[in-house]
C-alpha cells in the first residue's frame, strides 16, 4: 500500500479520486467506525450504569437501616444503631468530614497554587523538572503512610502549635480549647492538606503552563512585573483549571479514610473548635467500626456512606457551575 | 508627549546567535517609521528591542544603546518594566485578555499602575476606546468578554489598551497580517491619526502599507543563509519607494526577491 491508499482509508472526506470506486464501497474503514463508535457507546453506558448501581446499592441498604432508626438521623449527635432502641445521626460525621476538608482547601490549595505557579513560571529548568517529579512522588504515596505520619509524627509535633494557637487566637470560638492538644480536626486538616497539594500542584502547573505565550507577553507589553502578568494573564487563564483541581481536591479529602481516621479522636460531638479532642468523619468511621457492626450497624454506616456519595456529587456540580459561570470569557477565547 | 529614539551599534543575540548587526537608526518624534524585509531579517527582533521585550526569551540579550531622549533605556539601573509602561506595543495576533471584559482589557494597563476612581477610568476607557475608533461599536456592551470581538476589532482593542496608558511611543509588529482588508484600512487610518500625538514604530510585510502610512522607511535584509539581519537603508518613505540607494532595496520593493 503506498501512502495516498492509506490515506483514503482513513476516511476524511478529501478521497484522492483516481482510487474512487474503491474508496467509496463499505470497506474496512466505516466498518472500524462503526466498532470504535459502539465502544465509546458502550463504555459511556458502563459508566453510568456502575454509577446507578452504586446509588442503588446506597439506597437500598441505607433506607432500612435509617427506618429503624429512634433518633432523628440528621441531626442526632450519637452512633448507636445496634442499641436497643437503635439510635445514630449523620450530623458529627458529616461535620467532621466537611470541616477537615475545608481546613485541607484552606491550606493546601494556597500552597499548591504557589508550587505550581513556581514550578511553571519561576523555577529554573533543572529545578522545575525536579520539584514536579517530588509533586509525583508526593501523590503516590499510600494514604496509609501519612496517616501513620500524622499519627507518630505530626500529633506530637504539632501540640505546641496547636497551644500557640489557642493561646493568640483563643478569642477567635474556633481556637477555643480544653487546654490539651492532641489528635484533632485540625491536625486532621493538616495531614488532608498534605494530601490534596500534589493533585492540586499537578493540574494546575498543566494548565499555568497552558497560558498562551502571547498573553503573557501582552501583559509583560504593559508594563507588568513577573507578579502582575501572574495576576493579569496567568492565573486568571487557569481560573477554571484550579478550581478543578481544588475540586478534585475536596472530593479526596472527603472521602479520605485511614489516614482520617489514624489522626481524628472519632468522637460524636459537632464542633467547631478544631483545636479540640473532637472529630470524627463518614469515611473513618466506616473503616473503624464496620467490621464490629451488626447488621442495622452495617445498614447505618453504608447510610452514612450514601450522605458521603451525595456531598462529593454536589460538590462537584457546584464547581461545575462555578467553572461555566465564566464559560463566557473563555470560550471565546479559542 | 511623543519621543525620539536613537539606537547606536545595535547587535541582538539570541544565546550565542548573532540575529541582528550593528543597527544605528534615528526616529522622529510624531512620525511613523515603517520595517520592512524579508521574513527573518531580524526586523521584528529589532522591534522588540526598542521596548526591552526581546529579553524576555531565555538568554535573548542586546549591545549597543537605544536612546528614548537620550536616556539610555538599557542603562543599568534602569527597570525594563518602567520601559514598557513608557513604550507601548501591538502585536501581530490580537492578544486581548480573554478572561477581561472590553473595559477590563482597555484598564489593563493602568490598574498596574495604581488604583484609579472608577470616573477616572471611565473618562479613560471612553477616550481609548475613541482614540482607536472603536467606541461606537463596543460602547453598549463594554461589560461583554473582549475575545468575542471580531479579529478587527481586537486589534483595535489591543491598541486602545496600548494607549490607555499614554506611552511615548507605540511600536506595532504586523498589526494588520491576521486581519482582513477592511479591519487593516480601519487600523492604518487610526495610525494615521496615532501619530499626531506618538512615534510610531511599526513591522509590517505588506509593502504597500507601508508606503501607504508610514513617513520614513527601514529595509532589514539577511546578508545570507544564518547571517545576522541588517539595516541595509533608512530614508523617506517617498525616497524608498521610488529611488533608493541600495540595489537590494530595490530588487524587495519591486518584488525581484522577499
Amino acid at each position: 500500500m503506498d501512502d495516498d491508499e492509506r490515506r483514503d482509508t482513513i476516511g476524511t472526506g478529501h478521497v484522492a479520486p483516481r482510487r474512487s470506486a474503491s474508496s467509496l464501497a463499505v470497506g474496512r474503514s466505516s466498518r472500524g467506525d462503526v466498532i470504535f463508535r459502539q465502544l465509546a457507546r458502550g463504555s459511556g453506558i458502563l459508566l453510568l450504569l456502575i454509577i446507578i448501581a452504586i446509588a442503588a446499592f446506597l439506597v437500598s441498604k441505607a433506607v432500612p437501616a435509617i427506618a429503624k432508626d429512634k433518633s432523628n438521623f440528621l441531626t442526632f449527635t450519637g452512633w448507636d444503631p445496634d442499641g436497643n432502641p437503635p439510635k445514630f445521626g449523620i450530623a458529627p460525621l458529616a461535620a467532621g468530614t466537611l470541616i477537615t476538608s475545608a481546613l485541607a482547601l484552606i491550606m493546601g490549595v494556597p500552597v499548591a497554587v504557589g508550587v505550581a505557579l513556581f514550578i511553571s513560571h519561576y523555577a529554573p529548568r533543572r529545578m522545575a523538572q525536579l520539584l514536579g517529579a517530588m509533586v509525583d512522588l508526593l501523590a503516590a504515596v499510600p494514604s496509609i503512610v501519612y496517616g501513620l505520619f500524622g499519627l507518630i509524627y505530626l500529633v506530637p509535633a504539632m501540640a505546641k502549635f496547636q497551644g500557640l494557637l489557642h493561646k493568640y487566637f483563643g478569642f477567635i470560638p474556633i481556637f477555643s480549647s480544653t487546654g490539651f492538644y492532641t489528635k484533632s480536626l485540625l491536625v486532621a486538616g493538616v495531614v488532608l492538606a498534605i494530601m490534596i497539594l500534589p493533585i492540586v500542584a499537578a493540574i494546575s502547573r498543566e494548565v499555568f503552563l497552558q497560558t498562551p505565550r502571547e498573553h503573557v507577553e501582552a501583559a509583560l507589553a504593559l508594563g507588568a512585573t513577573k507578579w502582575e502578568v501572574m495576576r493579569t494573564a496567568v492565573i486568571p487563564y487557569g481560573r477554571p483549571g484550579i478550581i478543578s483541581a481544588t475540586v478534585l481536591g475536596f472530593g479526596r479529602a472527603l472521602g479520605e479514610t485511614i489516614a482520617v481516621a489514624l489522626v481524628l479522636p472519632i468522637t460524636f460531638k459537632v464542633t467547631l473548635k478544631i483545636l479540640d479532642i473532637q472529630g470524627n468523619s463518614i469515611a473513618a468511621e466506616i473503616a473503624v467500626y464496620y467490621g464490629d457492626a451488626g447488621k442495622v450497624g452495617r445498614g447505618a454506616l453504608i447510610a452514612a456512606g450514601l450522605v458521603l456519595f451525595a456531598m462529593t456529587l454536589l460538590v462537584n456540580l457546584i464547581a461545575r457551575a462555578i467553572v461555566a459561570r465564566r464559560r463566557d470569557f473563555r470560550a471565546a477565547a479559542a | 508627549m511623543a519621543k525620539r529614539i536613537d539606537v547606536s551599534g545595535l547587535n541582538v543575540f539570541y544565546s550565542k546567535f548573532l540575529a541582528v548587526q550593528d543597527v544605528s537608526i534615528a526616529i522622529e518624534p510624531r512620525t511613523v517609521t515603517a520595517l520592512i524585509g524579508p521574513s527573518g531579517c531580524g526586523k521584528s527582533t529589532f522591534l522588540r528591542t526598542l521596548n526591552r521585550m526581546h529579553e524576555v526569551i531565555p538568554r535573548a540579550r542586546v549591545e549597543g544603546k537605544v536612546m528614548l531622549d537620550g536616556e539610555d533605556i538599557y542603562a543599568a539601573d534602569v527597570d525594563p518594566v518602567n520601559v514598557r509602561r513608557t513604550i507601548g506595543m501591538v502585536f501581530q495576533k490580537p492578544n486581548p485578555f480573554p478572561t477581561m471584559s472590553i473595559y477590563d482589557n482597555v484598564v489593563a494597563g493602568l490598574r498596574l499602575q495604581r488604583r484609579w476612581k472608577e470616573a477616572e477610568l471611565d473618562t479613560i476607557v471612553e477616550r481609548s476606546l475613541r482614540s482607536a475608533n472603536l467606541w461606537a461599536e463596543v460602547e453598549d456592551r463594554l461589560g461583554k468578554p473582549g475575545a468575542g470581538l471580531s479579529g478587527g476589532q481586537q486589534q483595535r482593542l489591543c491598541i486602545a489598551r496600548a494607549i490607555a496608558v499614554e506611552p511615548q511611543v507605540l511600536l506595532m509588529d504586523e498589526p494588520c497580517s491576521a486581519l482582513d482588508p477592511i479591519s487593516t484600512l480601519a487600523i492604518e487610518d487610526l495610525i494615521g491619526e496615532l501619530k499626531e500625538r506618538y512615534t510610531i514604530v511599526i513591522v509590517t510585510h505588506n509593502m504597500q502599507q507601508a508606503a501607504r502610512v508610514s513617513d520614513r522607511t527601514g529595509f532589514f535584509n539577511l546578508a545570507g543563509v544564518g547571517q545576522p539581519g541588517r539595516l541595509i537603508e533608512y530614508d523617506d518613505t517617498e525616497r524608498i519607494f521610488t529611488n533608493p540607494n541600495e540595489k537590494k532595496t530595490e530588487e524587495y520593493i519591486t518584488g525581484r526577491f522577499g
